[in-house]
């Protein structure tokens, strides 16, 4: 009786790999989207302003 | 190196020491508990939307976008803590940890991580006293509700509810950069509107609560006593939910609605109450609990609504003239 129930191990390093690329990505994505919001958020709290301060 | 590669029943594979995850951003996505962060969401939107004063529509998009992450983060704080007991649930066990997609140290990291990154841009971007506000809700959450209440008192969910109930008051201050008794009004709403939700809950899922010793109302002090108490607090919520018209900060619009929605909630309560405590289908309590969901978006929608349609009115005038 050799009945396999689980997924082999072929197929599971498969599924570790594409699961590793997809959080890749989805990092990348939310740090992208950070930095946008940071940039968006400076034009929208100093406006102008940004460029006028004592150097 | 294949002799070193394994994996467990769970999915993980493991290479030697350590296990290599097959997490997907959905699952950790599971993890924030999205139809809660709905309405957290959408009560928060409310209290920014009618504070009185202006926030740059840029800054207001971000402070919704910390306060639904910092839900998101207690969402997944909670996950964490209470693994053991969603195992056993039938509602909870399909949950991204006991079906052992995601380790509680990692649902620990992404959930502290979160937390950190909502409280901080909120303050920086925004202001202070909301960012504060947010940080407390998710302390409240995650240490005062899922760590001690919920599994020591059949109080816990009424006090527990104060950490639903910030998120208008977080967007108020958001906004005004001050806790006001409006603020607190609409805060007062969610938290009396908590016990009689859950509750509802609890008395067709309390085999479920009992089987893992939470100590929901119905499982310690029985159903009636647990009927009778959602009939008083829902006495109560339907005149607290009119407070915001008779107050002067809501108008008339939010009047009307408020008061029907408020009977409806009564009505529904007296269903529930009148029903058999030993009534296997329990379905005036299935009815209470769904109504409930509707009653607060109804409430916090039309506060939305009115606050927001003479702008919008406005705008279309403009843009047609």
């Amino acid at each position: 009786m050799s009945a396999e129930t689980g997924p082999s191990e072929a197929e599971l390093e498969e599924r570790r790999r594409k699961a590793q690329r997809a959080r890749s990505v989805a990092i990348g994505l939310a740090l992208a989207a950070f930095v946008i919001i940071l940039y968006v958020a400076t034009w929208a709290k100093l406006g102008a302003g940004v460029l006028m301060r004592d150097l | 190196m294949a002799e070193m590669t394994g994996h467990s029943a769970t999915g993980r594979v493991t290479k030697g020491e350590a296990a290599v995850s097959t997490a997907l951003p959905s699952d950790y996505f599971e993890l924030l508990k999205p139809r809660v962060m709905t309405l957290v969401v959408f009560t928060a939107i409310a209290g920014l939307v009618i504070a009185p004063g202006h926030l740059h529509p840029v800054l207001a998009l971000i402070a919704i976008l910390c306060i639904a992450v910092g839900a998101g983060a207690s969402g997944a704080l909670n996950m964490w803590y209470d693994a053991d007991i969603d195992a056993v649930m039938t509602r909870t066990r399909s949950r991204p940890i006991p079906s052992g997609r995601v380790t509680r140290d990692e649902a620990l990291a992404f959930g502290l991580t979160l937390a950190f990154f909502a409280v901080f841009v909120l303050g920086f971007l925004v202001n202070w006293l909301s960012a504060g506000l947010l940080a407390f809700t998710i302390f409240f959450y995650a240490v005062i509700y899922s760590m001690w209440l919920k599994r020591s008192t059949p109080q816990n969910i009424v006090i527990g509810g104060a950490a639903g109930a910030f998120p208008p008051m977080i967007g108020w201050a958001a906004v005004t950069g001050t806790v006001t008794l409006e603020s607190l009004v609409l805060f007062a709403i969610i938290f009396i509107w908590t016990p009689p939700h859950f509750w509802a809950l609890a008395l067709f899922k309390s085999g479920d609560y009992e089987k893992v010793g939470v100590p929901m109302m119905p499982n310690v002090a029985g159903n009636r006593s647990t009927q009778n108490q959602i009939l008083a607090y829902s006495l109560v919520l339907a005149p607290v939910g009119v407070l915001p018209w008779l107050m002067g900060f809501a108008g008339t619009a939010y009047g009307v609605v408020s008061i029907a929605a408020g009977l409806g909630f009564v009505w529904l309560a007296l269903r529930c109450w009148q029903m058999p405590s030993d009534d296997k289908a329990m379905l005036p309590a299935k009815k209470l609990f769904a109504y409930s969901i509707l009653y607060l978006f109804v409430l916090f929608g039309a506060l939305i609504l009115e606050a927001a349609l003479p702008g919008l009115a406005a705008l279309v005038m403009g843009v047609a003239s």
